[in-house]
């Protein structure tokens, strides 16, 4: 569903990688390693049609990347996509009405238990702690489980076990019901998938 | 065939092998501009000699318009076609229009000084060239503030283009504000009337001046190359040719 | 698309309500400017009269370029705009979006207030209206240039003096023929033709400025 041509990304003048190929299919999780600079990030921003690839392509459901294909994707990447001066309600409120959805309220507290944020849920994001503010941008993914891709910058990273938990379990149940995830982590990945690939971007 | 002359690395030679050419047709069609205007030209009735900084003025005022839009046509190149060279070449250009817009403006000014004894006229013409002046040394500006590279071609290229779009415009409101608040009584583009010597004279400097302009860009141009392609070996192969 | 549209502009109108200074600081910039400009000339009510549309344009100007970074710059470092990249949305109708939040929130506070400086310059009735109308037209194309010119300089060096120097002369036909309607007005001469002028730049502007916001954002976010 999910496939790449000779995919080859050049920042700041350096060229980060080439002639990368891969398919992936419904169930499939890929999991990006590599050390800073490698390419990671961009390579997720390239598969969210962000940034544009020195050379290939991205092809979803056989077809380049466009706003009908953006439909069947989330992309979370580093920065939380957090106004300071809005709730947490109103944050995931806004996100998943950009998107396309129309989660009611009560939909949306369910969501932020999920992730152990139902006590600020009215609370300015600018009060928020760094880790609250990783499960809020997280937080939409409980309710975006009709949506096939799922690209995750690094989504471990600053949340507590139980978070962790919730996350693992949220995408597990994504995979299983034939989601595709793509995500770059420096640890390792406690999500358990039958259809499990790695890939290392050498930098 | 042309396209293969995209890459920078296969135009830089190329490039070289032309700046001699333009630059002998420059100084040979300015020297013969210059020999019109300054002795072939009759004298003029009401301004006497002063007049003829017009042979430098109009044609500086022609190439700086001209090379916007010379300068806009390589970023939409460059936007469409996605090529590197396009975005140097843009780059290359722009600061030879600016000094041609600036040399507008400053021979405007010695020549309004003799005729109308104040240094500095806001009349349509002279207007236009400065508010031509800033969008210039806006483009500039926004490609130096940005540091990478390509991206810095492509934001300038938006900005060239938009700049070319409003161009008519800008220039349709200043001749319209001019002709409201003075009326055309002090209008340096109310020339003296044209002898066909004159318009010869002027003729031959603005082809000096375009050729002067393509060899101090592609000179400039080799320069923008090196900056960028800085580590590659063929550089340091070519360095020389 | 218009849902997403008016998603946009009430999430923008929340957010400036919480931060109420933002709207004040424009309103107040314009205020001292335009009494700087009499503070500097003296109060020579003929000499007044003859500068005040002049004055007003170009302070109004000034303090809509200033608040036009806050248009992109904020989105951006929150990742907002990123998400807006990738929604499954028009870039241009939610680029609209963001300039129709502008104006509201600059633009037309500014056209508002503008007759009261005006009467510091002792302009006639008439001709405030005639300033009223022509900022009415004038300011959104100040806000659609500057969407443009806030996208360009978005991560760019020295963002707002950069962007002072790209916009103010895209913004000359507004100055020239805003002005020139108040001028009009005050000479008794009908100000109908500049403000047409005024109105048919606006079109072409609205065509031209979303356009190339749309591509200077993808540019910077690339």
């Amino acid at each position: 569903m999910l496939e790449t041509r000779e995919l080859s990304c050049e920042r700041g003048g350096a060229r980060l990688f080439a002639g990368l190929r891969f398919a992936l299919g419904a169930g499939a999780l890929l999991r990006v390693r590599g050390p800073n600079g490698s390419g990671k990030t961009s390579l997720l921003r390239i598969l969210a049609g962000l940034t544009r690839p020195a050379e290939g392509e991205v092809l979803w459901r056989g077809r380049p990347l466009d706003e009908d294909t953006r439909r069947e994707m989330v992309f979370i990447g580093h920065a939380s996509a957090l106004s300071d001066d809005l709730t947490v309600l109103e944050n995931v409120e806004f996100i998943l009405e950009l998107n396309g959805g129309k989660a009611d309220r009560s939909e949306i507290k369910i969501a932020l238990e999920t992730f152990a944020l139902e006590r600020v849920a009215h609370m300015p994001a600018r009060f928020l702690s760094q880790g609250q503010r990783r499960r809020a941008a997280l937080a939409r993914l409980a309710l975006a489980t009709e949506v096939p891709l799922w690209l995750l910058d690094e989504p471990f990273a600053a949340l507590d076990g139980e978070a962790i938990e919730q996350l693992s379990a949220l995408a597990t149940a994504h995979l299983a019901a034939g989601g595709l995830l793509v995500l770059t982590s420096h640890q390792e990945v406690p999500i358990a998938a039958p259809a499990t690939d790695t890939l290392v971007l050498q930098g | 065939m042309i396209f293969s002359y995209a890459a920078p690395q296969a135009f830089y030679p190329v490039a070289g092998r032309m700046v001699p050419w333009f630059a002998w047709l420059a100084a040979i069609l300015a020297a013969g501009g210059l020999y019109v205007g300054f002795f072939v030209a009759p004298t003029d009735a009401t301004q006497g000699e002063s007049y003829r900084i017009i042979f430098i003025h109009v044609p500086a005022a022609w190439m700086s318009m001209f090379l916007y839009l010379v300068m806009a046509g390589w970023a939409a190149l460059g936007l469409i076609l996605n090529t590197r060279l396009s975005g140097m070449m843009a780059s290359a250009i722009a600061p030879t229009g600016a000094m041609f817009t600036f040399l507008a403006l400053w021979t405007g000014s010695l020549w309004g000084k003799p005729t109308w004894g104040t240094y500095w006229v806001w009349d349509a013409r002279l207007t236009s060239e400065l508010v031509l002046l800033f969008l210039y040394l806006g483009f500039i500006a926004l490609k130096a503030a940005i540091p990478d590279p390509q991206r810095a071609d492509r934001a300038g290229a938006v900005l060239a283009l938009l700049g070319a779009v409003n161009v008519p415009i800008i220039y349709f409101s200043v001749v319209w504000w001019s002709t409201l608040h003075q009326g055309a009584s002090v209008s340096l583009t109310r020339s003296p009337t044209m002898a066909a010597t004159m318009l010869t004279g002027m003729v031959l400097m603005a082809l000096a001046a375009w050729m002067y302009s393509i060899a101090v860009t592609l000179l400039r141009l080799r320069a923008i190359i090196r900056s960028r392609e800085g580590d590659a070996e063929w550089i340091r192969i070519s360095a020389g040719k | 698309m218009a849902h997403a549209f008016l998603l946009l502009v009430r999430r923008d109108l929340r957010i400036a309500l919480r931060r109420r200074g933002d709207v004040l600081n424009v309103l107040v910039f314009f205020l001292v400017a335009a009494s700087l400009f009499a503070l500097g000339v003296g109060p020579s009510p003929e000499l007044l009269r003859a500068m005040g549309a002049g004055v007003v344009w170009v302070a109004a100007l000034l303090a809509a370029m200033l608040s036009l970074p806050r248009m992109f710059a904020a989105d951006l470092a929150e990742g907002t705009l990123e998400q807006m990249l990738i929604a499954p949305q028009p870039l241009g109708v939610l680029v609209a979006a963001k300039i129709a939040s502008h104006w509201l929130l600059t633009g037309l506070p500014l056209a508002l207030v503008a007759p009261l400086i005006g009467l510091q310059y002792q302009l006639p009735a008439d001709a405030l209206a005639v300033l009223l109308a022509g900022l009415l037209i004038g300011t959104p194309v100040l806000s659609v240039l500057g969407a443009a010119g806030a996208a360009l300089t978005l991560g760019a060096r020295g963002a707002s003096v950069l962007l002072g120097l790209l916009l103010l002369p895209l913004y000359v036909p507004v100055l020239v023929f805003g002005a020139g309607a108040v001028l009009a007005a005050q000479s008794g001469i009908d100000a109908g033709a500049q403000l047409a002028l005024l109105g048919a730049f606006l079109a072409v502007s609205c065509v031209v400025g979303p356009l190339a916001a749309c591509a200077a954002l993808k540019i910077a976010l690339d």
